[in-house]
């Protein structure tokens, strides 16, 4: 039949392009590329009535940061480029040192006995210290705590903390070294 | 000797643009993929703090967030650093309310793991961080995640 040859129109397809560049422009603008990281923290639950736990002093290194943005450790000046050091060598366990953290023997899978360290960091901040400021000083202290779990990962396992996949190993390293940052209720710091 | 015909006649081939969609394509596949819908407009501004020892903030469904910064607009509401919450400002007490209406829209299992990430100025003053994390203490939210931009290694 006559019909049957007639040949359906090619579709013309040249402003399929544009559609799709607008499309593309549309996920740009709406959508953000940025991925969500930070650092991760646990609040302490309220204290329902209050009591004074008593911590050696030794176990405690005070870390405070005035409204001016200026640090104290341990009653002393201190320094952000210093902090992260300071707070390493509190936080390593030191048989042999009087005034270091005491010392816990822990029996922990995968690491067989080990040393741990009692030791809290306690941290202090004024109602008019920046963010800025208080973040800086977390991630030193986070990274204090990171470098030795990295140290101890190279030791036991061979690995970086960071390449560890194992969760029974991440999970015995947290134990050895858990992350003990107490920070204090709210008051004012002179 | 030889010479090089200069040859007018001859034409540069057009470059076919038929494959020009597809690449389009797999662009947006890309940008899809790779990014997520901005939920909020911001009416704070944020510029966040920068630090190097980041986690990634997994479960994205689980994190609501807490917005402070000094406001965009200053001409309408001042220099005061202020409280946003979904796309409005809000005080400190509402934060109680907002973390209640956060639980209730997901579904029980997960409740317990919900995070609350924190995105703040980097010259917000730590007064008013404190007493959002003491509301959120008081809520039992304590999963924070202090939202910062990574930075580089020193």
């Amino acid at each position: 039949m006559a019909k049957s040859k007639k040949k359906v129109p090619e579709i013309n397809a040249s402003s399929m392009a544009d559609i799709s560049f607008l499309l593309l422009i549309f996920f740009l603008v709406t959508t953000t590329m940025d991925t969500d990281s930070g650092i991760t923290r646990r609040l302490p639950p309220p204290i329902e009535n209050e009591m004074d736990i008593k911590v050696k002093e030794r176990n405690i290194l005070n870390v405070m940061i005035n409204k001016y943005d200026k640090l104290m450790v341990n009653n002393k000046p201190g320094d952000l480029a210093t902090l992260k050091d300071e707070t390493k060598r509190f936080i390593t366990p030191n048989p042999n040192d009087e005034k270091a953290p005491e010392i816990e023997m822990k029996e922990i899978e995968l690491l067989g006995t080990i040393m741990t360290n009692k030791g809290v960091v306690s941290l202090k901040n004024d109602r008019g210290t920046s963010y800025k400021m208080y973040i800086s000083v977390q991630n030193e202290l986070a990274r204090a705590f990171n470098e030795l779990r990295d140290e101890m990962s190279m030791k036991y396992f061979g690995q970086h903390y960071n390449d560890l996949t194992d969760k029974d190993k991440i999970e015995a390293i947290n134990k050895a070294i858990p992350v003990r940052i107490s920070e204090a209720e709210p008051e004012e710091i002179k | 000797m030889a010479r090089f015909r200069s040859n007018d006649k001859k034409e540069v081939p057009a470059i076919s643009t038929g494959s020009m969609p597809d690449i389009i394509f797999m662009l947006i596949f890309f940008f899809m993929v790779t990014t997520s819908m901005r939920e909020v407009t911001l009416k704070v501004k944020m510029r966040l703090p920068e630090a190097t020892e980041v986690q990634k903030l997994e479960k994205k469904s689980l994190v609501s967030f807490i917005y402070i910064g000094p406001p965009t607009n200053t001409k309408l509401y001042g220099t005061e650093s202020r409280l946003q919450l979904d796309d409005q400002y809000a005080r400190v007490e509402d934060v109680i309310t907002f973390i209640e209406r956060e639980r209730q829209a997901r579904n029980e299992a997960d409740r317990p793991l919900l995070t609350t990430s924190l995105k703040i100025h980097e010259e917000v003053r730590m007064g008013l961080v404190t007493d959002v994390k003491q509301e959120l203490r008081k809520c039992g939210a304590f999963r924070i995640n202090y939202s910062v931009r990574k930075g580089e290694k020193k």
